[in-house]
């Protein structure tokens, strides 16, 4: 007797790696949404105009103390309820909607933590030869900050390809979902989850690949 | 010329400037010495609006603000017709020399890029970078970034062009060489007020020197008269500190 079945395997793999476009599409979605939204919460981080300072807070303090799971069903069960027209949220919406503001919370103070970083003296330069805050922030500190948080901000991107699968539980056939469709047909657990382990896997390494890349390019900007 | 009267700054209770009146006339070089913390970069400062002064007026370039009330507009304008030259450079680190030197040419007066481009090349040539255009601040001496950092503050054209310990930060085999961009500038008739300890620099080049203790001017006049025969005992004490006994007596 056998301990893998691994004609199965490499049957389900083809199969699994169709779904890879769902899995990388809403992590992509997210990812781009939570930067938008990190910048934004960033900025007033920094800034602090009294009111939405308050509001940003709160908003940064209940995304990183809730899970992503509790959130994910809040949006795909608890909206709906809340509001007629979210009656049709589907599962790639929800997902992609709780990856965005649960991502975005923690981006946000790597992305205020690099924008600090840049030291005050560039400010005020700015600021001396007549550059209002927007356009010193726009031309001066974001383009250096990005540099300072590309590395932290492709950890929380990995972590939102991981974070995906938790889509199965609202309905949504990816990678996750798929395989945990097959493995309750076939009875074969270990071989699907092996499976579906290494695409994960092969996916994470290959973009930590990229990532060190990237360091090591952005490291030598500016310095010639 | 340019008034400033009243020129008024606490930082929390303390007074750090005790309504400071200057007049400066257009092409006028003045240097601003006087001890540690006597508010010498806070003067600048205030009149950059780096920093909100409390009370006070001044008139630059036909612009009245009145430090009461001053509005962003206010800040703007002052801003934009005066320059700063910062004692740690202070250039910004994505951009090249010839970046530095245009982004206010581009982002500030509306040039187009070219233009702004060529200007701020013929600005760096006059300071002597040459063969620097493309280089980024961290791979240039502290000479050479206090040279684009200078070439970036003439860029403006402006009212007055405030130095702050231009050459403090330096080592001291590159101070000559932006002192000497300094005085090319002075001859050319810039107004500009420089704080500075470099009193032979003072001497050659000043037409005024200011004497500051403790938030106010103590004393002032041209450099023969203020360095032979400093009236103020703190100006006499100041000067044998910084110049040696026989220096400030003698000559
Ligand atoms: N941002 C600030 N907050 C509080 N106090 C300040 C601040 N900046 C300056 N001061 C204080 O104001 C006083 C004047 O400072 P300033 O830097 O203008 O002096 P300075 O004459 O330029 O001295 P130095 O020759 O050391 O540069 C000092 O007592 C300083 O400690
Ligand atoms: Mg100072």
């Amino acid at each position: 007797m056998q301990i893998l079945d691994f004609g199965y395997m490499a049957e389900l793999f083809p199969y699994l790696l169709g779904k890879l476009p769902i899995t990388l599409g809403m992590a992509s979605a997210g990812m781009l949404c939570a930067l938008v939204l990190a910048s934004g919460l960033a900025i007033v981080r920094v800034v602090q105009p009294p009111l939405v300072n308050g509001a940003a807070k709160l908003f940064i303090s209940f995304f990183r103390g809730t899970p992503l799971l509790v959130q994910l069903f809040l949006f795909y069960y608890g909206l709906p309820q809340l509001i007629e027209s979210l009656v049709k949220i589907d599962g790639v919406t929800a997902t992609i909607l709780g990856l965005t503001l649960h991502f975005s919370a923690y981006m946000a103070e790597s992305i205020r933590a690099a924008i600090v970083g840049i030291d005050r003296s560039q400010t005020e330069a700015a600021l001396s030869i007549g550059m209002t805050q927007s356009q010193l922030m726009r031309r001066i500190v974001l383009p250096q900050a990005t540099r300072i948080a590309v590395p932290t901000l492709m950890n929380y991107f990995i972590d939102m390809i991981k974070s995906t699968s938790l889509a199965f539980t609202l309905g949504v056939t990816e990678l996750m979902g798929a395989t945990q469709k097959e493995a309750s047909s076939s009875f074969l657990y270990f071989e699907a989850f092996l499976t579906v382990a290494v695409i994960y896997w092969v996916v994470v390494e290959l973009l930590s690949r990229l990532q060190k890349l990237m360091e090591r390019k952005l490291n030598k900007a500016y310095q010639r | 010329m340019i008034t400033v009267r009243g020129l008024t700054k606490f930082f929390g209770d303390t007074p750090v400037l005790n309504g400071i009146d200057l007049d400066i006339e257009q092409g006028e070089i003045i240097v601003v010495i006087g001890p540690s913390g006597t508010g010498k970069s806070t003067l600048l400062r205030c009149i950059n609006m780096l920093e909100s002064p409390d009370q006070g007026h001044i008139t630059l370039g036909g612009h009245h603000v009145d430090f009461d009330r001053v509005s962003n507009d206010d800040r703007l304008a002052l801003r934009r017709k005066t320059a700063f030259v910062f004692q740690n450079y202070a250039l910004f680190a994505n951009k090249n020399a010839l970046e530095n030197v245009a982004e206010r040419l581009i982002v500030v007066d509306g040039w187009p890029k070219a233009k702004a481009h060529a200007r701020a090349g013929e600005l760096l040539d006059r300071v002597g970078l040459n063969d620097k255009h493309t280089a980024y601040p961290a791979a240039l001496s502290g000479g050479q970034q206090q040279r684009v950092g200078i070439a970036r503050a003439m860029a403006a054209n402006s009212d007055l062009i405030l130095f702050d310990e231009p050459t403090s930060a330096l080592d001291p085999e590159w101070v000559d060489e932006v002192l000497s961009v300094m005085k090319q500038l002075a001859r050319e008739r810039q107004t500009m007020l420089v704080v500075t300890h470099e009193m032979q620099f003072a001497r050659d080049v000043a037409d005024r020197v200011i004497f500051m203790s403790g938030g106010n001017i103590v004393e002032q006049g041209p450099p023969e008269a203020l360095f032979s025969a400093p009236k103020d005992p703190r100006t006499r004490s100041f000067l044998r500190k910084v110049l040696g006994p026989q220096a400030a007596s003698s000559e």
